[in-house]
């Protein structure tokens, strides 16, 4: 019963944080409203049973990426003031593109779902079990990730020596 | 539920990268559109009681993180050039 209620609370709260995205105005409000949608996501993971992806989506999610944006923010925004106009000329057909999107994911979504509604009463698996299915099966992706994360690495850096060559 | 809920934070992100114009603003809503797809994983692998669910999400937070390492210096770059956020003024990037 209190699952049921946090579960639909969590959600609640994730889905206003992911609104008010939107519409609020300036980029570190937004960045704020992303971090509570995160961690209201991360409290649905837990209620979920799955405690392995609600600890990695608060300790990656928030704790990493979250905390380098709103680094970048502080870093850029001091000298941009073109906050103060939130919406580009799309807004109404974008409005239209979402709402179609929106209808048609449901519409296919409703005709292929087995069971119309989830509950909390489902399978928990912990870590173990997953760190075991992670390492047997899946082991060539864990190898492919890291080799997709030194391209990054690399990437960022060549991006800025680009830049610091630009500047002379 | 859960998995309409996704849809709609998906749907949402969408929309949020379509109609703001602040290039980080756009970043986090692509961020929020990943979440979405989180979320129906997350719900999926815990309906048929397997990992590979939970697998795919723990790929898709690397593949945020090196996106967000990759699209900041670039974001840093555009705006040494021309001190604005705005990704109108960048309208003649294209081509």
């Amino acid at each position: 019963m209190i699952d049921t209620l946090l579960l639909w609370l969590f959600a609640g709260t994730a889905l206003v944080a992911a609104a008010a995205m939107l519409v609020l105005r300036h980029p570190m409000r937004v960045a704020l409203a992303l971090a509570a949608t995160m961690l209201a996501l991360a409290g649905v993971y837990a209620l979920l049973g799955v405690h392995a992806i609600a600890i990695f989506q608060v300790l990656i999610y928030v704790g990493a990426v979250m905390v380098f944006m709103v680094y970048a923010i502080m870093l850029l925004d001091v000298r941009d003031r073109s906050f103060t106009r939130r919406f580009s000329w799309l807004l109404v057909p974008g409005v239209v593109v979402a709402v179609a999107f929106l209808a048609v994911l449901a519409h296919g979504v409703w005709q292929v779902l087995p069971e119309p509604a989830a509950s909390t009463a489902g399978a928990r698996f912990g870590i173990q079990t997953f760190s075991l299915e992670f390492l047997n099966e899946y082991w060539l992706h864990f190898e492919l990730v890291s080799v997709l994360l030194v391209a990054a690495v690399v990437a960022a850096l060549a991006v800025l020596e680009v830049g610091r060559r630009d500047r002379g | 539920m859960l998995i309409g809920l996704s849809a709609a934070i998906f749907a949402l992100g969408l929309l949020g990268v379509i109609v703001r114009r602040n290039v980080l603003v756009m970043l986090m809503c692509m961020e929020l559109m990943l979440n979405g797809v989180n979320l129906s994983l997350v719900t999926f692998a815990q309906q048929t009681a397997t990992a590979a669910g939970a697998v795919l999400v723990f790929l898709v937070f690397v593949v945020a993180t090196a996106e967000i390492a990759i699209a900041i210096p670039i974001v840093l770059l555009l705006v040494k050039r021309k001190n604005v956020l705005d990704l109108d003024a960048y309208t003649d990037l294209k081509g």
